[in-house]
């Protein structure tokens, strides 16, 4: 039996939650024996090599490459799993949202204190992915079989997820595990 | 500039910061809006911090920081209204005035809002200009309104004929009508004044409450808890200082029975609001009257003068030793939320209206702290009746588990919207019939927050344990989308919403989306199990009656019509249909002058 395989990516995050992913320390040997890696930047593949059972997404959509990344992944995996509070909700990018995006550009590039441009060139090379309007969380976009909140959430949360998921057994999940206060 | 007026109407009500809503709304009718230099000077002279009174003039719809026109116009925009035309109304006014909804003329006269129901449903459309209610407004008569607007005429000058009853009374000299479609045997009965009154005096409080119980009269406002025992409690809990509150603020869109009570048989809710006095040990009385019905208020003032000259409220009424009660009139300012017996406590105060947090309940720590009886304008009026005729004449009208007479505002696709006083028990069939509605669809029964039902349950009957109402019936046949209208009601908790807990702030934001997608056509199957969830929630968590009720328009919907969402729903295939790329990147693309890459064939 071949082994089931699993799919990472980073959005618009700040790859805090694949650190987090890290962290679950020697029990990633473990993680191995259970499942093989496709696209992801852990291996470095680029492309889908096949049908993967779970898709993990980091950070929300927040340029068109995002959204592009975010349905090829909808497009090959059985169960995807919204990890950590900027796919879930947008978080830190998504504080630009009350901002109009042409504000934002200015600042960014033209006004900001710390900024010497003076062309007041906004960068607009064809390869740089257009901006959205607002930062989008993931399942605005598509859908979303679970989410695992935290910033980032803790390395057992996610050894617990994906254990009780390939086990295809319920999650439980301690209170002092996702409580945030 | 202001220091003046404003010093003056703060000592009108003896600097009290508790009065906070009389010295607030006065200022704001004076000034055309309170600025932050006059909240300044408010607090001072109450001795209250500034963030208070800020936090009021921001919570009430009709109150505001920013100067408004001389004239301030507030087109109804509730759903009965929207069916009869409003929409097309508003484009007149829009256009005549030359500004859109939200803005005032150059020349400063006049200011266009929308507002939710004004308690007008059955002579909808109508407006609310400054407090002068103007209805069945048809597009000539609109123009006519902002053309004499325009040149400067005072709204009370708009009124042309007067309405019937005491709605052609001087001291109202409105043009509303009352529309009393169905008289019974309770409220709009043949009666003297004050009998029930005379009686109760003669009797104990204990003996009073025993009749009461005898009666199984329950609260009308909607949620029916047994009055004989609010009172109880309220008279048995510790406190010298006890509280009589009715709460004539019938904010629930459909319904509009309390304005007739309040126009036609107001001496009959204030003797019921003194045996209230007498039975709990009160001594004062507020009736808190929404904003909406400003108009009425020097009438009701009068009426209560009237009492207190005959010795019906006052000292030792009616010659009874150390039986002291009076009544002051509230008047609210446009927040749905005040209907809310906590939250209309808060009011009364001079706060926002913000729900409080129970236990303690009203009747052990209400209004200022002191035990409060908080009751219906229609169950003072059923008190002062049972003590004339007796609980068990009361006992034996309506059904069984629930006596009376229940006042229903019909109102919507009918031949006859107006005010019915029907016996408990009534079934949804007799009503469509006597009101003349044909070919109908759906009912709203007990307004938005009640429940929207089909044919399969027109033979259920209005009492307690099986359609509980406040009274808001609205009416929609076979031409109405439902879905477009449980939109609309959403549309109305949203606004209406406090924002203290986040369940009912942002949970109905959420639902008013999702169906919202669903309406526009970009829902999907798994949507429908969603509304189900978050609106099971949102009732679940919410901190007060507003919250635990708004879902139901789509949970109602969902029960009743699930046919009409599954038209509108796609299958699920992982995307979300609601989703635009091409919306979402014409802001870059316009900035950055180019077109996506990505994205560009599917174009």
């Amino acid at each position: 039996m071949t082994k089931p395989k699993i799919a990472t990516t980073s959005l618009a995050g700040c790859f805090g939650c694949h650190m987090s992913i890290l962290d679950i320390d020697e029990r990633i040997l473990q993680l191995v024996e259970l499942v093989d890696f496709d696209k992801s930047p852990v291996d470095d593949i680029k492309k889908f090599t096949g049908r993967c059972l779970v898709g993990i997404i980091e950070g929300g959509c927040c340029n068109e490459d995002n959204v592009h990344v975010l349905k090829y992944f909808r497009e090959n995996c059985d169960v995807l799993i919204a990890l950590g509070d900027c796919a879930i909700n947008g978080c830190i990018p998504s504080m630009r949202n009350e901002i109009p995006l042409k504000e934002c550009f200015d600042e960014a590039y033209k006004d900001g204190p710390t900024v010497y441009n003076p062309e007041g060139i906004i960068p607009n090379d064809p390869e740089i992915p257009l901006v959205l309007d607002r930062v989008y969380p993931c399942s605005e976009v598509v859908k979303i079989d679970y989410h695992l909140p935290g910033c980032p959430p803790n390395a057992d949360i996610i050894w617990e997820a994906l254990v009780a998921l390939l086990n295809n057994k319920p999650l439980d999940l301690p209170y002092e595990l996702v409580k945030y206060d | 500039m202001n220091d003046k007026i404003i010093s003056q109407v703060c000592s009108t009500y003896n600097n009290n910061k508790t009065r906070m809503m009389d010295i607030v709304t006065t200022l704001n009718k004076q000034l055309g809006g309170i600025d932050d230099e006059s909240i300044d000077l408010i607090a001072k002279a109450t001795g209250s911090p500034r963030v208070l009174v800020e936090s009021t003039i921001s919570f009430y719809s009709f109150l505001s920081k920013d100067k408004k026109g001389d004239v301030v116009v507030r087109l109804c925009n509730d759903v009965v209204d929207n069916m009869q035309g409003a929409k097309e109304i508003k484009e007149v006014f829009e256009q005549e005035l030359g500004i859109k909804c939200g803005e005032t003329t150059e020349d400063g006269k006049v200011t266009l809002e929308e507002t939710p129901c004004i308690g007008m449903c059955d002579q909808a459309p109508a407006a609310l200009i400054n407090e002068t209610v103007v209805t069945s407004l048809t597009k000539d008569k609109a123009k006519q309104v902002a053309q004499d607007l325009k040149g400067g005429a005072a709204a009370e000058t708009l009124v042309k004929d007067l309405g019937d009853g005491n709605n052609a009374n001087d001291l109202v000299k409105s043009m509303v009508n009352n529309n009393v479609k169905k008289k019974g045997e309770v409220i709009f009965a043949d009666r003297e004044d004050n009998v029930g009154l005379k009686a109760a005096i003669e009797k104990t409080p204990e003996s009073i409450i025993e009749d009461l119980k005898i009666s199984k009269l329950r609260g009308r406002g909607g949620a029916g808890f047994p009055t004989g025992l609010k009172w109880a409690f309220t008279r048995s809990a510790d406190g010298d200082n006890k509280t009589v509150i009715c709460n004539a603020d019938e904010g629930e869109p459909g319904t509009f029975k309390d304005r007739v009570i309040l126009t036609e048989e107001c001496n009959l809710l204030f003797e019921g609001m003194t045996i209230g006095g007498y039975v709990i040990g009160a001594e004062t009385g507020i009736i808190y009257l929404r904003g909406e019905y400003a108009y009425l208020k020097v009438f009701l003032e009068d009426a209560l003068d009237k009492r207190r000259e005959a010795n019906l409220l006052g000292k030792n009424i009616l010659g009874k030793d150390g039986f002291n009660f009076d009544i002051r009139i509230q008047l609210g300012a446009g927040a749905y939320i005040c209907g809310e017996e906590s939250s209309l406590i808060s009011s009364c105060e001079g706060l926002r209206g913000d729900p409080k947090t129970r236990p303690p309940f009203p009747a052990q720590k209400g209004y200022l702290q002191t035990p409060t009886a908080v009751n219906n304008v229609e169950t003072f009026c059923s008190v002062a009746r049972i003590l004339e005729k007796g609980g068990v004449w009361f006992a034996e009208i309506g059904t069984e588990a629930s006596p009376g007479t229940k006042l229903l505002s019909i109102s919507g696709d009918c031949d006859n919207p107006g005010v019915y006083e029907f016996e408990f028990g009534v079934t949804i069939n007799d009503m469509l019939s006597e009101s003349g509605a044909k070919d109908t669809k759906a009912v709203l029964v007990g307004g938005p927050s009640g429940q929207i039902i089909g044919k399969d349950d027109f033979d259920k009957a209005i009492c307690y344990d099986d359609l509980a109402t406040g009274g808001a019936i609205v009416v929609f046949n076979s031409t109405r989308d439902i879905l477009k209208i449980a939109l609309e009601y959403m549309e109305f908790f949203v606004e209406e919403s406090c924002g203290y807990c986040t369940p009912c702030r942002a949970g109905n934001v959420l639902l008013r989306n999702c169906l919202e997608n669903i309406v526009e056509g970009k829902g999907q199957t798994t949507d429908l199990k969603y509304l189900e969830e978050l609106g099971e929630s949102v009732q679940f968590s919410s901190r007060c009656g507003l919250g635990q009720t708004s879902p139901n328009p789509i949970l109602s919907t969902l029960k009743n019509f699930k046919a009409d969402y599954e038209a509108l729903v796609k299958e699920d295939d992982g995307f979300n249909p609601a989703f635009d790329i091409n919306k979402a990147l014409s802001v870059a693309e316009d900035i950055q002058g180019r077109k996506s890459v990505i994205f560009n064939e599917n174009h």
